[in-house]
């Protein structure tokens, strides 16, 4: 009980500038940035032309990049327009599936690795980044603990489709967040995103539990 | 099987206690236990396997190969010809004969070209060993880092070709990039956190964590069975940020040494070390 209130208070003020503790002074400056991204280029040059597109830098990713994710408050601005701009609401209007699915996408911290095959089911990694079952002692602390998360927003219908534009398009909340933007890049599909959405909302779920 | 032994002394606590955030602390006491014996072995050359490494990098560094038929003992490692005390604590450094600023590893792969006139493709397609494939390139960082053991870190600055890749690791440190949006930041750029149950070492400050970590590669990784360099540990962690791998020795990475190098100034080196 202390320990989550500690964190969220934690989380309050870090949340006031954007998502990382970098100095404000410290950014990459235009030269620098530059001869960067020619190391970058001769880093990688074995790889793929489809591997070397991966690493390419959208202009959210490069505005985080040059401000070390301490960007400006327009530049929060415009890079949390672009971003709920990208996000899809589910089809049918449900935005949850079933908890028990949602525990494999929330574990597995599979898909996306040069290691891959192409039969790899991605995983969302969530406990990689988050606690969530409370009894799941195996989580790490990049994240907030999203234990009882459901619970504590009365699985509110408002909450929820908080969460689900969160959990689409985490920059779309919180510029340069260190949470990946799991839908916008197609890494997890909707089935996938509705069933990570019960395992946090359903009030049968450990995490609620 | 380990996870298993330490969940099993963290549920024990958990009984005696309750709350989630002292369940986890107390697995990590108890992995901090483990790396602690892994630690009392590493000055043990009998007991850390590291040091068969050493011992096969130190035949090496003195085998007749390459056109030219000789050893690599007169390569110069920035200190002098042949002279292995202190040159790794002093890697990377500018090189004039090379015009580049140089890891270990690629200085290595310089001198058997240049000095031994060896074809190094064998030597790169072997840089990581596996079953029963040994690697030169592990068992020559091992026998050469171990050269500068007892003593401290020391980034190389007053050349502006290192200063400037230095500056340049600096900025790949943030670059953040692919399906994750990752950059060695995202895991590394905030102290006392961790992933899943492991603790992730804060470089984006100088001091303490980067010294130990710095201080104590190549060493002998027990998950793997293998000696490993910095080249694999960086290879393995853009892997885990989901970014393409990354060339063999190739600038990137001298440039991220670099950058962690200057944030672990002083540290005291102790090679190979034991870890997971
Ligand atoms: C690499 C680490 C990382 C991963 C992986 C990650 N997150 Fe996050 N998440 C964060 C961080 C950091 C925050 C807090 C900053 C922010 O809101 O952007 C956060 C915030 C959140 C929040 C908002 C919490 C609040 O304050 O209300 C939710 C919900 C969430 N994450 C869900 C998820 C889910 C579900 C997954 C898996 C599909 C996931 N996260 C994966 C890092 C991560
Ligand atoms: C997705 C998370 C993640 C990213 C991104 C990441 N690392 Fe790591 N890194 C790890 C983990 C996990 C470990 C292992 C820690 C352990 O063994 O306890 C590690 C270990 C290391 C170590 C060795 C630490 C030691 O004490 O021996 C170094 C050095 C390192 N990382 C550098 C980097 C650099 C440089 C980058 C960017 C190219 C990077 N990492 C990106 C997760 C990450």
């Amino acid at each position: 009980m202390t320990i989550r209130t500690l964190i969220a208070a934690g989380l309050a003020i870090g949340l006031c500038t954007a998502a990382s503790p970098a100095l404000a002074q410290e950014k990459t400056d235009a030269a620098a940035f530059q001869k960067m991204e020619a190391a970058v280029k001769a880093t990688f040059s074995r790889a793929t032309p489809e591997w070397q597109k991966r690493i390419e830098l959208d202009e959210t990713q490069r505005l985080c990049t040059i401000a070390r994710n301490q960007v400006s408050a327009a530049d929060a601005d415009a890079i949390q327009k672009r971003e709920s701009a990208s996000i899809v609401m589910p089809a049918d209007g449900k935005f949850l599936g079933d908890w028990k699915n949602g525990f494999a996408v929330a574990n597995s911290g599979r898909g996306g690795q040069f290691s891959d095959d192409a039969k790899t089911i991605n995983g969302g990694n969530c406990y990689a980044c988050h606690q969530m079952d409370p009894k799941e002692l195996s989580y790490g602390t990049l994240g907030p603990s999203l234990a009882a998360y459901g619970r504590d927003r009365k699985y509110d219908e408002a909450a929820i489709k908080d969460a689900w534009k969160k959990i689409y398009n985490s920059q779309a909340v919180v510029a340069c967040s260190n949470m990946p933007r799991f839908g916008v890049t197609k890494f997890l599909d909707e089935q996938q995103l509705k069933d990570v959405m019960a395992y946090l909302f359903d009030p049968n779920s450990p995490v609620n539990k | 099987m380990r996870l298993r032994w330490m969940s099993a002394a963290a549920m024990a606590v958990s009984l005696a206690v309750g709350s989630a955030g002292v369940y986890a602390q107390a697995a990590m006491d108890e992995s901090e236990k483990e790396i602690e014996r892994y630690r009392a072995m590493i000055n043990d050359p009998m007991a850390n396997p590291g040091y068969l490494a050493v011992d096969r990098g130190e035949v090496l560094w003195s085998e007749k190969r390459g056109k030219k038929n000789v050893s690599l003992e007169t390569c110069d490692l920035g200190m002098g010809a042949g002279k292995l005390e202190g040159a790794y604590a002093q890697l990377p450094r500018y090189f004039k004969d090379s015009d580049k600023v140089m890891d270990l590893e690629q200085r290595l792969l310089w001198c058997m070209q240049t000095v031994q006139e060896l074809d190094t493709a064998d030597v790169v397609a072997r840089r990581f060993s596996g079953p029963g494939r040994a690697s030169d390139m592990e068992d020559l960082v091992a026998f050469i880092g171990n050269k500068s053991n007892g003593m401290k870190i020391e980034p190389q600055t007053s050349h502006p070709k290192e200063k400037e890749l230095t500056e340049i690791g600096e900025a790949m440190f943030y670059r953040r990039a692919g399906v994750m949006d990752f950059s060695c930041a995202s895991c590394h750029g905030e102290e006392g956190k961790r992933i899943r149950l492991q603790g992730l070492p804060d470089f984006s400050k100088p001091g303490k964590a980067a010294q130990d970590t710095m201080a104590s590669w190549p060493t002998y990784r027990v998950s793997q069975s293998a000696l490993r360099t910095m080249q694999h540990r960086l290879w393995d962690c853009f892997r885990q940020q989901r970014w393409p791998s990354p060339d063999y020795a190739a600038e990137g990475l001298t440039a991220l040494t670099m950058f962690l190098n200057k944030q672990a100034a002083g540290g005291e080196i102790n090679v190979p070390s034991i870890k997971r």
